[in-house]
């Protein structure tokens, strides 16, 4: 591996840049090694990285069924935030946030973060009382978050249409600086290209079929479709899939996996200068480094596997996008695309050890995880290599369900998200 | 967009008309004091979340109103079967007979 730097650039530019070489090794899997991490995406790479620099743990496999970062890595609208209500959510999403503002000079690779700020809007009492209500918890847990009125909002992002005469009036919104957007792709090829480069195998097209457990009900490894694969921990960070994977193991979960959808328009010069996020009519908003504006939607109502969605669920959607925004109301949809989503009960992630030793699983984070892949990829690393959680994911536990203690972002929130 | 069967209207609808109402066949118990963690657990928060052939409960809420209940395959999305809410839950047999 080549690291990215001025003279590397100019020697490269003299002789047409073919000498950068591949970014990470694609091997053959071994017989037996210390951890098995299913799944190469954002969290399951980021786990691998985190192991091997925090906690010296090379001797790593990263497996996955499809290609690297082809999930809900590569499928996500890239918003990045941390002002959630609940101290344990604070605590896990802003270690995330730390880790998103140096992760470009740590993984010498350009993640692209720009932290050009994300506005949630308010659209009627309650949503005003709600964000209120975030932004007070926010501060006491060192989050920042503040409120803006509807004309301070509109400074902010000027094709914001705060006219009372709105299908959906903007009544205020509150305001995270820090947050922003980074680019997807980068996260999972510049983990993937730090991890192979301390030793991580990692190993595409190559779909996990089963468990294996040993007498005492211990994990010994996993059937794959490139044969068996021997190791004495296994994490499980499989997204939508996470369920289907567990049931391997005689685990069941508390989640329910449903599509949720993207799309993006034809790119246009910068026009719109920052992330905006209704909960209340579920879109999310933004715009690419390439121009084109790039649009969440919600999930579909029922259980799928699909990997795509319903169309009515598109043209909510974007009814509200042209609401707020009439500037938009000509543009052309390039994409639109769908990944498959695990939702838990309360709406907030788990990060945990399971019933069976050695099994750990990192899951549920329903709508939006991408924002959470460095804390999220750097707490499970600790939670494996010493087998006990750390601090921060303590309380997103397995346990909970059994004895009541929820991080109900999905009361807090009244929206999945 | 899904095409819906309400086995009481006897009609083809869109999902628009439908709400989605979760796992089928949950029963919640007569005497839920007398219930330990784990069963409380499992009635209310573990869910089968199948990748294949899934039993779900659906409510024609902007129809008759009344709930149903539906065998659908999670891969496809095709309705296997729809029938009426307090029917027996289908038995593995029945379920492989309709995916041939």
């Amino acid at each position: 591996m080549k690291n990215f730097n001025a003279i590397n650039l100019a020697r490269e530019a003299l002789r047409r840049h073919k000498g950068w070489g591949q970014q990470w090794r694609n091997p053959e899997p071994k017989k037996d090694y210390d951890v098995i991490i299913v799944g190469a995406g954002g969290h399951g790479l980021g786990t691998a990285y985190y192991l091997a620099k925090e906690h010296g743990i090379t001797n790593i496999a990263v497996l996955e069924k499809g290609w690297l970062g082809g999930g809900n890595t590569g499928r996500n609208t890239t918003i990045i935030r941390s002002n959630y209500l609940y101290d344990e959510s604070a605590g896990l999403y802003n270690h995330a946030l730390n880790l998103w503002e140096t992760l470009s000079q740590e993984l010498n690779y350009n993640v692209m973060f720009s932290q050009r700020g994300v506005m949630m809007l308010a659209h009627n009492v309650h949503d005003v009382q709600s964000a209120q209500r975030h932004i007070h918890a926010n501060r006491l847990n060192g989050v920042d978050n503040q409120w803006l009125t509807p004309q301070q909002a509109k400074d902010y992002c000027p094709p914001l249409n705060i006219s009372s005469n709105s299908r959906y009036p903007v009544m205020g919104a509150a305001l995270q600086r820090r947050g922003g957007v980074a680019r997807h792709d980068a996260v999972a090829w510049g983990y993937a290209r730090q991890a192979s480069a301390m030793g991580v195998d990692i190993i595409q097209n190559c779909e996990v079929t089963g468990i294996n457990r040993g007498a005492g009900g211990e994990v010994t490894g996993v059937e794959t479709a490139r044969g068996t694969i021997n190791a004495k921990r296994v994490g499980v960070v499989a997204a939508g899939h996470t369920s289907v994977l567990m049931e391997m193991a005689g685990v069941q979960m508390p989640l329910e996996s449903y599509p949720l959808q993207a799309l993006v328009s034809e790119p246009v010069k910068p026009v719109f200068p920052c992330v905006v996020m209704s909960n209340a009519v579920h879109a999310y908003i933004s715009q690419s480094d390439k121009g084109e504006l790039v649009i969440g939607a919600g999930t579909d109502s029922y259980l799928s596997y699909s990997q795509t969605g319903s169309m009515h669920i598109l043209q909510h959607t974007l009814d509200a996008i042209i609401e707020l925004f009439p500037m938009f109301n000509r543009m052309k949809m390039l994409r639109t695309w769908g990944g498959i989503v695990d939702v838990t009960p309360d709406r907030s992630p788990i990060l945990s050890k399971t019933p069976v030793p050695g099994l750990y699983v990192n899951c549920g984070w329903g709508t939006g995880g991408f924002k959470a892949t460095p804390g999220s990829a750097n707490v499970f690393a600790h939670t494996i290599a010493r087998d006990e959680p750390h601090t921060i994911n303590a309380g997103f536990n397995l346990d909970r369900f059994r004895n009541g203690r929820l991080i109900d972002e999905a009361a807090a929130a009244a929206v999945a998200h | 967009m899904l095409l819906i069967h309400c086995p009481y209207c006897g009609a083809d609808r869109p999902e628009l008309e439908f709400a989605n109402a979760g796992e089928a066949h949950v029963v919640r118990p007569k005497d839920m004091d007398g219930m330990t963690d784990a069963e409380f657990e499992k009635m209310f928060f573990i869910r089968d979340n199948p990748k294949g052939v899934n039993l779900e409960r659906w409510r024609h809420v902007m129809g008759c109103g009344r709930f149903f209940n539906a065998i659908r395959h999670t891969v496809s999305d095709r309705f296997l079967k729809v029938y009426k809410a307090g029917e027996p839950r289908p038995k593995a047999e029945e379920i492989a007979e309709l995916l041939k």
